[in-house]
């Protein structure tokens, strides 16, 4: 309940400031045009089409997704929050907020990316939407977490996407494999290794987080 | 006789190489006003982190007692009030705003009543529906008042109280810390020798500084 009343408020903040959808709708516009212009008319293989959108969505969430905490550092409001709840609570109510982030911001490259690009055509739809919430998940839990340790580092910028890059990279891996997968219309059987791999990875995720964030959070 | 008690024992901080202080020994076994003073540097307000457990020491330990027992350190935010220079309401939010929602986050059963007096007695209930991006430093330090106190804690941290504020926000100020010392610890950090001046105990960071680095 504490932890849903923290979303809400990161949710109030976020509609007044704008904090993260601005820099995040202006950075899918952006990407997206980048990829459409430098294809031209040119037609991009199956396998090229499902990796770019998960590259497109990778570099999005590295745009808006250490907002959660960063944020909070930038205004001094962490010592704030640290007087106020616990650090599960915290880390709960930021994983919530972060997770509609990135379902909404998602679900709006998946449709602009589905319009945009022919090559794009989903043969096994309900793999690809497994893959797509087993993945959301994951780099909603991951972001999560390494925005609240590079949060007080100076060069906090540069330093999540390489922080962010060699822990997202099996998820982006088993992910492109996934969409390549469901573009090729092979069964959910046939992909069994894969979602598990990806159910894995956001359970191990999850634990190691509520693990960490105490030893993060507190000096 | 309270039914809380902190108890810091052997207390010691290092930042890198520099020592801040040194086994200092604080202890606050009832209700009352409790003094914390030193020099600009001296460490008044990490030793008041650290005693309110938002920051761990380099050594020694710190405990917060209720009625006897250890109060986890997951659950002690609820026993706790704190005001402080460095402590940062949201701008975007009124003031009322920003009390809501700190009550809904901590999980306490919130009282209008309780809220209606601490804005009246600060002086802000008027102004309580503006953005806090328009308050004075003067408003914004009365507010944090009100922040510390609106969950009734067991005991309340004040670093340089009365700062930012004019002659009779100094005496609410006062006020407060008079009357809320008869039903929890209060503990100041500042140099203001009016400040200091309620206090019944007073520690002087001072004298555990054994060297300027080790």
């Amino acid at each position: 309940m504490s932890a849903f009343a923290l979303f809400k408020k990161d949710f109030a903040s976020e509609v007044r400031t704008r904090y993260a959808i601005n820099s995040l709708v202006m950075f899918i516009v952006v990407t997206i045009s980048v990829i459409l212009f430098s294809i031209g008319n040119e037609k991009i293989s199956d396998f090229l089409s499902g990796g770019l959108f998960w590259v497109v969505i990778f570099f999005s969430a590295m745009s808006g997704l250490s907002r959660a905490f960063v944020s909070e550092e930038e205004r001094g409001t962490t010592l704030t929050l640290q007087l106020i709840a616990s650090p599960s609570t915290i880390f709960s109510g930021k994983l919530l907020f972060n997770l509609i982030l990135v379902f909404a911001m998602n679900i709006v490259i998946a449709l602009l990316y589905s319009a945009l690009f022919d090559a794009f055509v989903l043969k096994n739809f309900s793999l690809f939407l497994y893959a797509f919430l087993l993945g959301n998940i994951g780099i909603a839990i991951a972001s999560t977490l390494i925005a609240s340790i590079i949060a007080r580092a100076s060069s906090k910028g540069t330093l999540y996407p390489v922080l962010s890059f060699p822990i997202l990279l099996p998820l982006m891996l088993t992910l492109i494999d996934l969409t390549k997968q469901a573009m090729d219309g092979i069964t959910f059987q046939s992909s069994y290794v894969e979602l598990a791999i990806l159910g894995c990875y956001d359970v191990v995720m999850i634990a190691a987080s509520f693990m960490l964030f105490d030893f993060i959070w507190k000096d | 006789m309270s039914n809380f008690e902190l108890k810091a024992e052997n207390i010691s901080k290092v930042f890198g190489r520099r020592l801040i202080f040194k086994d200092v020994e604080f202890l606050c076994p009832d209700n009352g006003i409790y003094g914390i003073s030193g020099p600009n540097g001296a460490g008044k307000s990490t030793f008041l982190k650290i005693v309110s457990g938002i920051i761990s020491p380099s050594k020694g330990t710190v405990t917060h007692l209720i009625e006897g027992e250890k109060i986890e350190p997951e659950n002690l935010h609820n026993f706790i009030g704190f005001v402080a220079p460095y402590v940062i309401l949201y701008d975007e939010f009124t003031a009322a705003e920003n009390i809501h929602f700190f009550s809904k986050i901590r999980g306490i059963n919130f009282t209008q009543e309780k809220f209606d007096f601490l804005f009246t007695h600060f002086g802000l209930f008027d102004r309580k529906e503006d953005l806090v991006k328009g308050y004075s430093s003067g408003m914004k330090q009365r507010l944090k008042f009100i922040f510390a106190l609106i969950h009734s804690p067991k005991i309340l941290f004040f670093d340089e109280p009365t700062s930012n504020l004019d002659n009779s926000g100094k005496e609410r100020v006062y006020q407060t810390i008079r009357e809320e010392s008869k039903s929890s610890i209060v503990i100041i950090a500042s140099n203001e020798d009016s400040d200091l001046a309620l206090c019944s105990s007073i520690l002087d960071l001072n004298k555990y500084k054994h060297s300027g680095s080790r």
